[in-house]
């Protein structure tokens, strides 16, 4: 009964946003100030989370791929397993902590400080203009994060497979594009674009229905991170059979 | 907007209103005229606050109505309310500025979101507001670098910068020095001489009851104990309304 009406609230929520959105009064400036915040700001966390998932998943597969004789085909899994699966959903978590807590924290304060009443009281659907611009932020920034993170997995792939086993470079890259194409990439952005769409809905959700002081605050936050990240996981679970059935994995493994 | 001339601006009705087993409201029954001013006293905890919540939709009554100009609040939905709230601001008790703008972007703000497009008018109004409670040489500061008492006269600005038809005003003496509280009381005049703004004040001020007000209504037990000028006020005999004027509490030391 609690998730019934929980969800409830999250589709009124999702209602109003799309209200606002067609209201076409989308606050430009605001958008660009989150979108610097949002997007921008979470650069150096997606980057590095990438580039050593990349890392250690290499160093983990060559071990045993060596066993088989095929080290060289370790560029292809790393890089259908970092687009597909782990740059989404591990750029996603990251931002689920750095940005999904914010947005909770912030609009939480003005709740409870009825700074959210007073733009009501000024007109102005609090909606319309705390959690568009941030949504509107969301949706641009995070395909391009994943995107990010992928691309910087990719090259801590190659330098520790090249440069730190020694797998033949010609090789590594060779089986590496044998293996994935656009549509891999793009995959990793459609998730990194919903996961968007989930941290930004469930994190503003519980910051507009924050009460009770910092303590009601910090609760928000916390359910924030919490519950975005289970939803995260459990969406990206369904979201891959999904893009799978609609675009196959692989041809020659 | 009503055709009406002599009709009440607000008119509340039966109104009703209970948080968990606090029945805050019992039945409130008041007409606030066009131009006039009604000081709203009473024990701390009584519910004025929840009172005037109501009038500007930011509560929703659990029975009665509330007209506002001809519009009955209570039926509205959340976005409907917007052009009601162009024509009523409110200050709220603790100020309820915006921790992200400034002073002088706060008290901006209901002209920026009215539509004010010109940016000498915008200047203009905000100097003009700033100037009546006192705080124009302090406009570039964020409100975490005022203390209480600027807080609550910056969000007196924003209230009155809109130049709305009816303003209501939670507790805008408390915390001020006695100067400071004269002007805010003179402002208050000036305000329904000059604009003929209809303002609804709650406070515990005794001293502004008798300079400011039109009428007053003693708020008590979720009911309004009494009702009528501040010199029917003076002459009342009732024992709970003679307490609360000379501030007795009936403890003896």
């Amino acid at each position: 009964m609690g998730f019934l009406s929980y969800m409830g609230q999250l589709a009124f929520l999702l209602r109003d946003l799309i209200t606002a959105f067609q209201s076409g009064v989308w606050r430009l400036k605001l958008v660009a100030h989150e979108i610097v915040a949002i997007g921008f700001g979470s650069q150096a966390v997606v980057i590095v989370t990438g580039a050593f998932t990349g890392a250690v998943f290499t160093f983990q597969t060559y071990a045993k791929f060596k066993d088989f004789g095929v080290e060289s085909t370790v560029g292809a899994i790393v890089s259908v397993a970092l687009c597909r699966e782990l740059g989404p959903v591990l750029a996603g978590l990251m931002v689920s902590g750095r940005v999904g807590a914010a947005m909770a924290a912030d609009i939480g304060t003005m709740k409870v400080t009825e700074q959210v009443d007073a733009l009501r009281v000024m007109g102005v659907h609090p909606v319309d203009y705390l959690v568009l611009p941030r949504f509107i932020a969301m949706m641009v920034s995070m395909p391009l994060l994943v995107a990010e993170s992928i691309a910087f997995g990719l090259l801590a792939s190659y330098v520790v497979a090249v440069h730190g086993y020694g797998v033949p470079e010609a090789w590594f890259l060779a089986h590496m594009r044998e293996h994935t194409n656009m549509l891999d990439v793009g995959i990793g952005m459609i998730k990194g674009f919903v996961f968007g769409v989930i941290i930004t809905i469930v994190a503003c959700h519980q910051g507009l229905r924050a009460e009770n002081g910092a303590v009601g605050v910090g609760v928000g936050t916390t359910r924030a991170v919490v519950i975005s990240s289970l939803a995260m996981l459990i969406c990206n679970f369904f979201l891959s059979i999904l893009l799978n059935y609609l675009s196959p994995l692989g041809t020659g493994m | 907007m009503s055709a009406d001339k002599t009709a009440p601006f607000i008119q509340i009705r039966n109104l009703k209103k209970r948080f968990g087993n606090q029945q805050v409201l019992s039945g409130i029954n008041l007409d606030i005229r066009k131009g006039e001013t009604l000081l709203i006293i009473g024990p701390s905890g009584e519910g004025k606050t929840v009172l005037i919540k109501h009038v500007i939709g930011l509560l929703r009554p659990d029975e009665g109505s509330v007209v506002v100009d001809g519009v009955e609040v209570n039926k509205l939905k959340e976005r409907d309310l917007a052009p009601v709230r162009k024509r009523v601001s409110m200050l709220f008790q603790g100020g309820a500025l915006f921790d992200s703008l400034t002073v002088e972007q706060n008290t901006a703000f209901p002209l920026i979101e009215a539509g004010v497009r010109d940016s000498a008018e915008i200047t203009l109004r905000v100097r003009e507001a700033l100037e009546a409670v006192d705080l124009y040489e302090h406009k570039h500061k964020l409100p975490v670098n005022l203390s209480g008492g600027m807080r609550k006269r910056a969000g007196i600005a924003r209230a009155i910068v809109g130049r709305t038809q009816c303003i209501l005003y939670d507790e805008p003496n408390s915390g001020l020095d006695p100067i400071v509280a004269d002007v805010i009381d003179r402002m208050i005049l000036r305000m329904q001489k000059r604009y003929g703004v209809t303002s609804l004040v709650v406070t515990h001020d005794m001293g502004s009851v008798f300079k400011i007000s039109d009428r007053v209504a003693f708020l008590k037990r979720g009911v309004i104990h009494f009702l009528g000028t501040p010199a029917e006020l003076k002459a009342s005999t009732d024992p709970e309304v003679r307490d609360f004027i000379e501030g007795r509490s009936g403890i003896t030391s």
